[in-house]
């Protein structure tokens, strides 16, 4: 176990390298960092001081040891656009992206998985064949097409809910939350469906085919034959046994969440991560986008990991192959 | 046997095959690949087909703009669709831009075929560190999903390339980044394959025979291990649109004088609110049903060649 945690540790470190490395790359060669900071009349004497300030004539790796350095104390530069300190404006919008992505996903699990155990214990049933052709479309739709159907519907002809931004926020200490107000719950609604949408008929066609496989299976008909109720088979044995992928696909698709949610945030200007990223990389400005790639890439390293040791409590097979000493 | 009856010998080994049972016993699939087909077609023979060419300015009349589709008080017959902002025929303009949308598609899908296929093929044959080296990156990247990726490619080559080449290149960039993003799908599933065929005979009798490493794998192991990438193929066609379409709607695909799918449903969601819905509606429509229509067409055809299933 402890081998297990230390060497996906140790390759979760790697990606990051990795990953600070090309930002570190887009950072440094992408552009001229000191061209891109100082005006148009900055004579050629004070940008040589700057590049020097900057410490962009030392050796590259001697650079890059630095960039990791202020990378993990949060130091990631000047946006070239904004001109404010990279962290701040990350930090502002963070919660706003979190936010929706978490109950997008607390949306897709909640609707997403209850649809595929019903689907997949009576798949020939009509309900089910609705249940499916909706969640191919919902797999289909493009993610903004959807959240423009629904500010066609609600927002315009209807009237019902707002449109754009995330209403009124509330600052509790550091996070600014949208989540304590009515007029913020009635703005996340139609981003954090949007954005669920996907994942709910991803998670629902594979709880679907995992159920379907699993209730094939000798231990299920084997339970059945004990005379278990249908309730235990079904969740007792059935369920737990799709959690495996379940978990993982799902877990994998939080970091997608936040992928998805750069779409989302431009249909519904939402003022979080994504809008800010799909700014910079307009107007490149390479601060911000090498951030936001270092950050996504945490965020989706730390995921993994986590799915990773999630197997080991959820599936006990593991745990004895690994103990076995290898195969 | 002459080439004439070798067609018509495969032709009817076709109709007597599982697959086409599968397939003319399953009305789902024949509806999409017929819808997918035409409007195919239709993309590709667009100028034939419409009043208008929607890109030559001259074309356009400003007094056209914001015609109602025909079916409604203000409609036109001229316009079936309406027309946007610029008068430009929106029946036009879907076609005209799901041509990009599709040929956008298809050679990003071909690209990252290429790019996987043969990164796939020389990891499983070769093996040790080059395949693990290939197989990380691959590992790595398919970890982060095919938008962002696609995203901070276009991004970053925007950025090294000049200003002024950015029209002219957009679509290079565009299909670039949608290629290198799919890419580590089509290597996992063929290095797999390779792997298996590696250890069969005719592999090894090809070594015997003193055939180059390239030759074995390209000539001999390629045609065996380019089923599943057909199957892959088809259902990242579906992903390519989507990707191209996403890009473009969030305006860094393709440049607005050439308009994709994408980019017009992009136009119109600015007049979501003064009531011209048609001119977002119908581009998203002939989206929605052309990625719907490939995606069923993948799943039928994962299904029908997947032994486990019949």
């Amino acid at each position: 176990m402890i081998a297990f945690v230390i060497r996906r540790l140790f390759q979760a470190l790697l990606v990051m390298l990795v990953v600070a490395l090309i930002g570190f790359t887009m950072f440094r060669y992408v552009g001229d960092p000191v061209a891109q900071m100082v005006g148009q009349d900055t004579s050629l004497e004070d940008r040589a001081k700057l590049r020097q300030d900057l410490g962009l004539n030392d050796p590259v790796p001697l650079q890059f040891a630095r960039f990791i350095g202020n990378t993990v104390q949060g130091k990631f530069g000047i946006s070239y656009r904004i001109g404010r300190p990279v962290d701040e404006l990350l930090a502002d919008r963070l919660p706003a992206t979190l936010e929706l992505s978490l109950l997008a996903a607390l949306f897709a699990i909640v609707v997403g998985v209850p649809l595929g155990v019903y689907t997949g214990l009576y798949p020939r049933r009509w309900l089910s064949h609705v249940f499916l052709t909706v969640s191919l479309i919902g797999i289909s739709l493009p993610t903004f097409v959807i959240g423009i159907l629904l500010i066609l519907l609600f927002g315009v002809t209807l009237g019902w809910l707002p449109t754009f931004g995330r209403g009124e926020t509330v600052d509790i200490g550091l996070w600014d939350t949208g989540l304590l107000t009515v007029s913020g719950w009635q703005s996340i609604i139609m981003p954090a469906f949007t954005l669920g949408m996907f994942q709910l008929a991803l998670i629902m066609r594979l709880v679907r085919s995992e159920m379907l496989e699993v209730l094939r299976t000798d231990f299920v008909k084997f339970a059945r034959a004990r005379g278990l109720s249908n309730r235990a088979v079904h969740f007792g044995h059935a369920l737990k046994n799709t959690l495996v992928p379940v978990i993982t696909i799902t877990g994998l698709q939080v970091g997608s969440l936040i992928a998805f949610a750069i779409i989302t945030e431009t249909v519904f200007q939402w003022p979080g991560m994504g809008l800010l990223f799909l700014q910079a990389i307009q107007f490149v400005d390479i601060p911000v986008m090498s951030t936001y790639l270092i950050l996504v890439a945490f965020i989706f390293v730390a995921i993994n990991l986590v799915v990773d040791l999630l197997y080991y409590v959820v599936d006990p097979r593991l745990r004895v192959e690994r103990s076995g000493g290898g195969h | 046997m002459g080439p004439v009856e070798r067609i018509q010998d495969n032709f009817a080994r076709f109709l007597d095959s599982d697959i086409w049972h599968s397939f003319r016993t399953s009305p789902v699939t024949v509806v999409a690949t017929v819808l997918a087909v035409v409007m195919i077609v239709a993309a590709v023979i667009a100028p034939l087909i419409t009043p208008q060419d929607p890109f030559d300015p001259a074309s356009l009349d400003l007094l056209d703009a914001f015609t109602a589709p025909v079916w409604t008080e203000d409609g036109l017959w001229r316009f079936p669709l309406g027309t946007d902002d610029q008068g430009r025929d929106l029946y036009s303009a879907i076609l005209y831009g799901s041509r990009i949308s599709i040929g956008v598609g298809f050679a990003s899908v071909i690209l990252s075929i290429i790019i996987g296929v043969t990164l796939g093929l020389i990891a499983g044959y070769v093996g040790g560190t080059t395949d693990a080296v290939i197989m990380r990156i691959a590992d790595v990247q398919i970890s982060f999903p095919a938008l962002l990726v696609a995203l901070l490619l276009n991004g970053v080559l925007r950025s090294v390339l000049p200003g002024s080449s950015h029209e002219t290149l957009a679509l290079v960039v565009i299909i670039f980044s949608i290629g290198m993003s799919i890419w580590p799908q089509f290597a996992r599933t063929v290095r797999g394959s390779t792997m298996v065929e590696k250890s069969k005979e005719y592999v090894q009798a090809a070594r015997v025979i003193g055939l180059s490493s390239r030759a074995i794998m390209f000539r001999h192991v390629l045609p065996n291990v380019m089923g599943p990438v057909l199957v892959i193929g088809t259902i990242n066609l579906a992903i390519a649109v989507l990707l191209e379409a996403t890009l473009s709607f969030l305006g860094v695909g393709v440049p607005p004088t050439e308009p994709s799918l994408g980019t017009l449903i992009r136009i119109g969601q600015d007049f979501l609110f003064s009531g011209e819905w048609w001119i977002v509606i119908f581009p998203g429509v002939f989206l929605a049903l052309l990625v719907l229509s490939v995606n069923l067409l993948g799943d039928w055809l994962r299904d029908a060649l997947n032994p486990k299933l019949r």
